[in-house]
């Protein structure tokens, strides 16, 4: 294992810099089975965009083999383990995922509908948002660290029973307060570079940012395996890293305000089909 | 790697003899955005300019301008225009201008003002992702400016 993401890195490294022209023309299918919309039409919200991608077609050859099977994507493996832990009773209820729900392709359609408004809690829940009140308040369990471990991996298995399904969360009604404070933050310049997602994400998607290949910055595909760090990482961390890179105080993952960006940026990929977990540079 | 501690050292020292210079709230700009004054009383070195224009580091230019003088610089970007000949086309004024505050020149440009100190929402410690400590330096120092001007300025063809 360890060899070929070593590989894949190197494959990165060698490949040839700088050359522009935004995404590319391939299609992708997972396991000779579930396609992939990785290129649709921009939802009616929105005003910036007219053709929406996922990541997946701003990167190499290479990186975007590795997501089309699943045994070469690494980030599979944590999709494994949190299979196990769907099955084991935690907590002072003694139960566990499967106790309630069963098997976790009962999961088949909720990733895409997430971040949703929860009519129960009063606010809007993203996906792990959700796990985590099933654990404190019908297990009696901890809740899992955001954007962490156990967390993600949760999130990846759900995310996988969805792939193929198209991102569909809802912008109006209860959640439109939220979708459009994310809004606002999505258009914000912060930090010293005084740079907003939009500046990079839709003024500049297809540029190079140094050896950056700039996507629209999707969050259909999460989870993300990242070669770069080797683990899988969190929609909310990646928020982190690109406001931190704007030299900006950032915001935590598990924040309203992040809660807020990650329906809005959902949003931006109504149309294109879950794809977590993806494998990324 | 190794290098970048002495030159760090040498730029600050180099700034520190010119305690002189002009505040960046205190730049005046003209009608299109150029300013005349130099920053510093001391000439622009334009190897040091060359300098803070490639390295990720300092001005960090290349990570969204290409220049084909730079053939050794990797990974040159492509969100801003190709800077090759720029001496030719646009004046000291105009070039110190758009280093302060691009925004002056180019209206909303994504452009980062490289010599500005206020109106940053959520600023940070460099790249830590913390709050900025007070007072917030610019990225780049007044003399730092000088010099990318003057390396600017060579770029003629
Ligand atoms: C004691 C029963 C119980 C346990 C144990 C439990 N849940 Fe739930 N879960 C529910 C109920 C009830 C709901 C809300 C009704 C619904 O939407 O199915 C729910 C909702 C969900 C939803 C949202 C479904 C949707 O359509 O919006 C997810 C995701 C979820 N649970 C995941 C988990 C995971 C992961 C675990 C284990 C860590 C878990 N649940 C453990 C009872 C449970
Ligand atoms: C200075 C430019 C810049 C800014 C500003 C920026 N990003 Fe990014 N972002 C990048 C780069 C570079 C990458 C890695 C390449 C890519 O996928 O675009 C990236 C990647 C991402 C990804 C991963 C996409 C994928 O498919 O793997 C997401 C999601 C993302 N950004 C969201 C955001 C959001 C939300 C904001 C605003 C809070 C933001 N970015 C601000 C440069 C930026
Ligand atoms: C985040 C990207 C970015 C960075 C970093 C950046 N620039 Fe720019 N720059 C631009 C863009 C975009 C423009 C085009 C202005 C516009 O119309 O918005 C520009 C324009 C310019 C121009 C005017 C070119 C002309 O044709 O008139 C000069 C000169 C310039 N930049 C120099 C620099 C220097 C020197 C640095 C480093 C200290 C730098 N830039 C860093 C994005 C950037």
């Amino acid at each position: 294992m360890k060899t070929m993401i070593l590989m894949a890195a190197t494959l990165v490294l060698a490949a040839p810099l700088a050359i522009a022209g935004g995404p590319d023309d391939d299609t992708l299918t997972i396991n000779d089975d579930i396609e992939i919309v990785t290129k649709t039409d921009a939802p009616a919200h929105l005003d910036g965009l007219d053709t929406i991608y996922s990541g997946w077609h701003f990167r190499d050859d290479g990186t975007q083999e590795m997501e089309m099977d699943d045994f070469d994507n690494p980030g599979m493996i944590f999709v494994d383990m949190a299979r196990d832990t769907w099955a084991t009773p935690e907590g002072a209820a003694g139960k566990s995922c499967a106790d309630c729900h069963n098997d976790p392709e009962s999961m088949a359609g909720v990733r895409a509908v997430y971040p949703k408004w929860s009519e129960e809690a009063g606010e809007v829940r993203t996906l792990q948002m959700q796990v985590n009140a099933c654990r404190t308040e019908r297990m009696g369990a901890e809740p899992w660290k955001y954007d962490a471990g156990a967390a993600i991996n949760m999130e990846a298995l759900l995310a996988s029973v969805s792939r193929g399904m198209p991102v569909d969360v809802a912008i109006d009604g209860p959640a439109g307060e939220t979708w459009a404070r994310g809004k606002e933050l999505y258009y914000t310049r912060y930090g010293l570079l005084e740079l907003s997602c939009a500046n990079c994400h839709e003024q500049n998607f297809g540029n190079y940012i140094r050896a950056d290949h700039l996507s629209q910055g999707q969050i259909n595909a999460f989870p993300a395996y990242r070669l770069k760090n080797a683990k899988l990482n969190g929609v909310q961390g990646r928020f982190k890293g690109c406001i931190r890179d704007t030299r900006a105080e950032t915001f935590s993952p598990g924040s309203p305000e992040f809660v807020a960006l990650e329906l809005y940026v959902a949003s931006r990929g109504n149309g294109l089909s879950v794809e977590g977990p993806s494998v990324r540079n | 790697m190794k290098l970048a501690g002495p030159i760090l050292v040498g730029l600050c020292a180099a700034s520190a003899t010119f305690a002189a210079s002009t505040a960046p709230d205190d730049v005046i700009f003209g009608a299109y955005g150029e300013a005349e004054t130099p920053l510093t009383g001391a000439a622009g070195d334009a190897v040091k300019g060359q300098r803070i224009f490639s390295e990720k580091s300092l001005g960090n230019c290349v990570s969204c301008h290409q220049l084909t003088s730079l053939p050794d610089v990797p990974f040159q970007g492509e969100v801003g225009p190709v800077l090759d000949g720029v001496g030719s086309y646009r004046t000291p004024a105009e070039l110190r201008g758009i280093l302060v505050n691009a925004k002056m020149t180019f209206d909303g440009t994504v452009m980062p003002a490289f010599y500005k100190t206020s109106g940053f929402i959520r600023p940070g410690d460099g790249y830590t992702g913390k709050a900025a400590q007070e007072p917030i330096q610019p990225i780049l120092s007044a003399q730092d400016i000088e010099d990318v001007v003057a390396f600017l300025g060579t770029l003629t063809d």
